[in-house]
């Protein structure tokens, strides 16, 4: 059986950095993490992922089919959503509007039907805005509708970044640092979120996460990328142990020797 | 309440006082300041629809049997309306600066041009003009022609944005103008410099004078170019668009083909002005390539910044009111100085007559309108009429 989601040895260069470096990562369901010091690679993983950049080397695929080559809006469109590190909402959109145009892969209604405004239209109209509303009270952005995303506090704009990228019925998640800048308390219950989209929608979900305590409660697995490379995968409580993981962490003892591509 | 009396009396007093003052462009000017009005104030829709309605379809045309002239003003700023329209889902929506729009323009007038006028001989033989009726299904091919010139500019602009989407764009838009004057040899195709003349006018059902006919024609298009363009911005094109401005990269992850949405965005664009392209050959009866020239390009740009980029009554309003300040206030104004100026009038003890000619009121135009430009983008960089954001109840809609 094919895996939901493959990537086989991506390697991705920018000019003499390697910045992922023969990583392979497979995902069928439930939570995984992507953890690592800054610089890592590990947002350049997510954009090979979602066809931002074309990889040098290594394939990805996605149930079965290979994505290398493929334009960021089809991938979402096969069921591959994100969201940012840094937030990109639409600042000047409503949040509502933002929702909609998550759901831009998944209508499939014409320019005749916008310019005539028949009955299909109407009533597809209709049904986006209600599914806009159902997805922002699902992530606690119920009364919210009408406010410019650029108004949000930051918390909620973070949520509503999850919410568009819910919009577009994605069987694969992929969330950059959901829970950076929020406190401990909202981490958590995003995280608990979390887990229940996973449980509800069928939802596999990569994240790319800093907040240790977060990781270790939610993740089913955990992947540490340091330098670009893989140095370990596994359960999150094995991961913790790994005698690299802690070293890419803290640095090696009494070590101040430079490595190379550091 | 009482603003639904100030609008309602307001278009009454100053349409009637129009009547009474029928050569007076201060009164005009008020009648189209009572018109704002009703279509700014808040007041109830119906109202105000009522109000716009009976002042554009009764009201201008009754003027403009008083005087012809403003009958051209209104058809002007028609023509107008739909070109910032247009531009408005270029710029305003896509967010992609197009300084080359006029080149649409220009195709659909020479679409017509050519085959409406004794030219076509030249080109093809005999048998031209085409009959006057012909101008109608020609609405449709200017449409056709400048849609696709719209996706051949869009073609090789589209990994641009900004400054250099805006140098190319301009490029183009003069590629079309030297064409255009230069397409006489070795075909004649544009006839040059020279342009083309006499372009047939349209038969029109109305038994009324030609202008305000036209004035009528130009109506209808203007509100099917402001029904498709509310359609268009209030759909998931017209959200896809608005995506695409406030950040590219974000659209296309979000599942926005880029590709197809720039095309879509200036064929769009391109249409609009194709059309009126047509309606305004048609009007001029000549064209050449003068009237297709970077600074017009420029003046519907304006026309776009100044109502509001991306808003549709701003576009209205911007285009409104950049060509009556332009046919009218600061030809009126400089007609008013160069009157001073020949009575010898004294101001601050300095007599008028003695201003040198390198002075003269009528130089003054371009630079009120450039002064005017620049006040309102220092207090006011947001437009006359911002884009407000659509408010939905949303659930129980």
């Amino acid at each position: 059986m094919t895996a939901l989601f493959a990537a086989e040895s991506v390697t991705k260069h920018f000019g003499g950095l390697t910045a992922v470096n023969k990583v392979t990562f497979t995902l069928d369901d439930g939570i995984a993490s992507i953890i690592g010091p800054n610089g890592a690679g590990k947002t350049t993983l997510f954009n090979v992922f979602t066809g931002l950049y074309r990889p040098d080397e290594g394939s990805v695929s996605f149930r079965g089919q290979p994505l290398v080559g493929l334009r960021p809006d089809e991938i979402t469109a096969l069921g591959i959503c994100r969201t940012f590190q840094n937030i990109r909402l639409f600042a000047n959109m409503t949040a509502a509007e933002n929702v909609l145009v998550g759901m831009h892969a998944r209508i499939r209604l014409g320019l005749y039907d916008v310019l005539t405004r028949g009955p299909r239209f109407t009533a597809a109209e209709h049904g986006l805005w209600q599914r806009a509303a159902a997805l922002l009270e699902r992530v606690g952005l119920r009364g919210k509708a009408n406010d410019v995303a650029r108004n949000l506090p930051y918390g909620e704009q973070r949520r509503l970044e999850l919410a568009r990228a819910l919009a577009s019925e994605p069987s694969l998640l992929l969330l950059d640092e959901p829970t950076a800048g929020m406190t401990q308390a909202e981490a958590v219950t995003l995280m608990a979120l979390l887990r229940r989209l996973v449980g509800e929608l069928q939802l596999a979900i990569v994240l790319i996460e800093h907040n240790m305590r977060v990781v270790m409660e939610v993740s089913d697995r955990v992947t540490v990328l340091d330098h670009g490379e893989k140095i370990a995968e596994g359960p999150p409580r094995d991961v913790q142990a790994d005698a690299r993981v802690i070293e890419a962490y803290l640095g090696r003892r009494a070590s101040s020797a430079p490595r190379a591509g550091a | 309440m009482s603003r639904m009396l100030a609008a309602v009396a307001g278009v009454a007093l100053t349409s009637g006082a129009v009547a009474l003052f029928p050569r007076s462009i201060l009164v005009f000017l008020l009648f189209q300041g009572s018109l704002l009005y009703a279509y700014v104030a808040p007041i109830p829709g119906r109202l105000r629809a009522a109000l716009i309605g009976v002042s554009l379809l009764v009201l201008m045309p009754v003027i403009g049997t008083y005087n012809g002239y403003y009958m051209e003003v209104a058809t002007q700023v028609g023509i107008f309306v739909a070109l910032a329209l247009g531009l408005n889902i270029v710029v305003g929506l896509a967010g992609l600066l197009d300084l080359g729009y006029v080149a649409f323009f220009a195709v659909g007038a020479y679409s017509w041009a050519i085959f409406g006028s004794p030219h076509g001989n030249v080109l093809f033989g005999g048998g031209f003009p085409l009959p006057a009726w012909w101008f109608y299904p020609f609405l449709v091919v200017g449409l056709v022609v400048a849609a696709g010139t719209g996706i051949l500019l869009g073609l090789p602009v589209l990994r641009l944005r900004g400054d250099y989407l805006a140098i190319v764009t301009l490029g183009f838009g003069e590629v079309i103008r030297v064409l255009a004057n230069n397409l006489d040899k070795p075909i004649n195709v544009t006839n040059g410099p020279r342009g083309i003349t006499p372009i047939s006018r349209p038969p029109l059902p109305l038994e009324v004078s030609y202008s305000i006919g036209f004035y009528f024609l130009v109506l209808l298009i203007v509100v099917v170019v402001i029904l498709v363009n509310r359609r268009l911005e209030d759909s998931h094109i017209g959200r896809a668009w608005e995506a695409m401005r406030e950040d590219q990269l974000a659209a296309q992850v979000m599942g926005v083909p880029l590709v197809r949405a720039k095309l879509l965005a200036f064929a769009c664009g391109a249409s609009f002005a194709g059309v009126m392209g047509v309606v305004f050959s048609a009007k001029q009866v000549f064209i050449n390539p003068e009237s297709f020239t970077f600074l017009e390009s420029i003046g519907v740009l304006a026309m776009v910044i100044l109502g509001g980029m991306g808003s549709i009554p701003g576009a209205i309003v911007g285009a409104t009111v950049v060509t009556v300040l332009n046919l009218q206030v600061l030809k009126g104004l400089s007609l008013w100085l160069n009157e001073l100026k020949n009575a010898g009038v004294t101001i601050l003890g300095y007599n008028l007559a003695g201003l040198p000619t390198q002075l003269e009121p009528a130089k003054y135009e371009r630079m009120i309108f450039g002064l005017i430009l620049v006040l309102m983008m220092i207090f006011r960089p947001q437009g006359i009429f911002p884009a407000r954001r659509r408010q939905r109840e949303l659930g129980d809609r």
